[in-house]
């Protein structure tokens, strides 16, 4: 029971991460059309950032977590639309896919080129402790990984639900045109989820580095893993990518512990396969129709 | 095409080929074996560009279908099957598992079908790495045997270059016959817009799973190649990092043109070698190249050198469609 009960938490703070990533890749999706493979480079950058800022410039953590965020949400948000998806979404969605093909090895050389190729290990948030709670040992990481998962999570629907920009960055989604007659700058909206969706992947790189130390292959898995979640739970719905998340790092988790370690990528595999072809719009998707 | 340009493609033409027959005298065996692995990957790519290019169905699992092939050559060849069996199985069964591939693409579309095939790709190179029984696992099947040939032994580096090219060749020219036929015709139907192209009577199911299964069965080839140019198989080169790589070979050289791939390999494969002194530069420099051209260029280098060649106007506009249509596929979205 012991057991269940850590796997399941340890499970649900890698979902939770993994969900972050989701939603950020959603969100780009219901705006700009972007997919953007290099999410999960997007994610193994910024430990980067933070690494360079430790290492090189001789700041503490936290500054460099500050400095680290700053360069992500510049490079990862808004270079990155100016750059690279405004000049390619108007040839199409695959151009786009394969040019964030491109940035992603793009990173990962230039990490591995300018940083090193080894694992580095990552300060932790907080200290590696357990608390125990009614005998079952938990550890305090994984807590406070979930929990700020989740407030960054509700921060960003009450955002999207109950804020003025948040509403015209929905209706820009929804229908750019109507959105752009009632005078919506859809194209600020647009470069608002750029920035989201950076903060996202710097939040997520922050509280994953340290399990998983940093690595320049690590965006290989970490992107995998968000589409799946992202799909899994929808693919145009901010609590669908949530719940697809969860849901990956509980299953991943488990399968992991009682099937088997070698085929543990395979569960999420199949998971996504079967998804695609019985329920393409995700568990809480809804159909898209899109005409164009 | 304009006819004024036919004899200096034609003269083009013949001066690579001269030179893809001459050189093995003028490389050392490293430098031929590049040059095999080349004309290898090649035959995967024209395969992915078949599916991709000519049908427009986006497929990321090209690599699984090259490692499929390899290990089918290499376990089955170690065993003391002859060549030729192995080779005729590699391409079959290739083409078998990619029209049960295609089966996912008559429901789903565009990203949906780059993630099922993505993930196929992965699934398959657990296999291959977990399966030690059959595979060898992360050893791997080492000593693959080289064919003979009417009793000619390949087992040179120089030999086996010219069985790899002689089969770059036969492949090229059956394409090239493809794509002329009514069925390369009713991929681009299917590329352009499949509503129109199913009201017209094209059978698009019937041509989607075929698409997949040619340009299977065509990495299963190649594989079936791999194997014993290499004479060592394990899972590591099978996996999505290859799948990524053809489908950047077919798009960089020119989607939907068919000496594309031919270029696009030329890239990927051939210049990292002469560029090694720049070490991981080079990839860096190549992952800017692939962002360069979506921005200036999806149709690839072969598009980019159409619109250079052609005088502006009518063609431009023609390129413009067609690298539209070329790289998107985007007929219904």
């Amino acid at each position: 029971m012991a057991d269940i009960l850590q796997l399941l938490l340890a499970g649900l703070a890698t979902g939770a991460i993994y969900a972050l990533v989701a939603i950020g890749f959603t969100l780009l999706w219901q705006t700009s059309q972007t997919i953007n493979f290099a999410q999960g480079e997007f994610v193994m950058l910024p430990a980067f950032f933070v690494l360079v800022g430790m290492s090189y410039f001789g700041l503490s953590f936290w500054p460099a977590v500050a400095v680290g965020a700053v360069v992500s949400v510049v490079v990862l948000g808004f270079l990155f639309k100016r750059l690279i998806v405004d000049p390619v979404i108007r040839h199409g969605v695959l151009p786009l896919v394969i040019a964030t093909i491109g940035l992603a090895i793009f990173f990962k050389e230039a990490v591995r080129e300018f940083y090193g190729a080894d694992a580095q290990p990552f300060p932790p948030v907080v200290a590696a402790i357990d608390v125990t709670v009614f005998g079952v040992a938990l550890a305090v990481q994984s807590l406070v990984v979930l929990a700020i998962s989740i407030v960054a999570v509700a921060a960003l629907q009450l955002f999207l639900n109950h804020t003025l920009t948040g509403r015209c960055m929905q209706a820009s989604a929804q229908n750019p045109t109507v959105a752009r007659l009632l005078g919506i700058p859809v194209e600020r909206m647009i470069l608002y989820t750029f920035l989201i969706n950076a903060a996202l992947v710097t939040l997520a790189s922050i509280l994953i580095t340290p399990i998983y130390l940093a690595k320049f292959t690590n965006g290989e898995w970490l992107g995998l893993y968000a589409f799946i979640a992202a799909i899994v739970g929808g693919f145009n719905q901010v609590r669908g990518a949530l719940v697809g998340g969860l849901l990956l790092g509980v299953i991943d988790n488990f399968a992991a512990a009682y099937l088997s370690s070698q085929y543990r990528m395979a569960i999420p595999l199949l998971i996504l396969i079967v998804v695609i072809l019985v329920r393409p719009q995700g568990l809480l998707g809804r159909v898209e129709e899109r005409t164009v | 095409m304009r006819p004024a340009r036919r004899p200096l493609m034609g003269i083009a033409l013949a001066l690579v080929f001269a030179f893809l027959l001459a050189a093995p005298f003028g490389f050392k065996p490293y430098g031929i074996f590049i040059l095999s692995m080349w004309a290898v990957m090649t035959i995967a790519a024209i395969g992915l560009n078949l599916t991709l290019g000519y049908a427009g169905q986006v497929s990321l699992a090209q690599a699984a279908f090259v490692g499929i092939g390899a290990y089918i050559t290499a376990y089955l060849t170690t065993r003391g099957w002859p060549f030729w069996s192995t080779y005729l199985l590699a391409g079959v069964s290739c083409f078998a598992i990619g029209w049960l591939l295609g089966y996912p693409a008559l429901r789903v579309q565009h990203h949906y079908l780059a993630f099922v095939t993505l993930a196929f790709n992965t699934l398959i190179y657990l296999i291959f790495r977990n399966e030690e029984w059959l595979t060898g696992g992360i050893y791997g099947i080492s000593n693959v045997p080289r064919p003979d040939v009417a009793g000619w032994s390949m087992n040179g580096p120089r030999q086996f270059y010219y069985f790899c090219l002689a089969h770059l060749a036969l492949v090229s020219l059956a394409t090239w016959w493809l794509i002329r036929s009514p069925w390369g015709r009713a991929f681009v139907a299917l590329r352009e817009n499949p509503v129109r192209a199913l009201s017209l009577g094209v059978d698009t199911r019937r041509y989607t799973l075929m698409a997949f299964a040619l340009g299977a069965g065509l990495g299963g080839i190649s594989g079936a190649l791999y194997a014993p140019l290499v004479q060592f198989v394990d899972p590591t080169p099978f996996a999505l990092g290859l799948s990524l790589n053809l489908l950047l070979m077919v798009v960089v050289g020119g989607s939907g043109y068919f000496f594309g791939p031919f270029l696009g390999a030329m890239v990927a494969v051939l210049l990292p070698e002469w560029l090694r002194f720049t070490e991981g530069f080079y990839l860096m420099g190549y992952a800017l190249l692939v962002m360069a051209l979506m921005v200036l260029c999806p149709a690839g280098l072969l598009g980019l050198l159409d619109r250079l060649t052609k005088p502006a106007g009518k063609s431009a506009e023609i390129s413009a469609t067609r690298s539209e249509a070329a790289v998107q596929g985007e007929g219904a979205r």
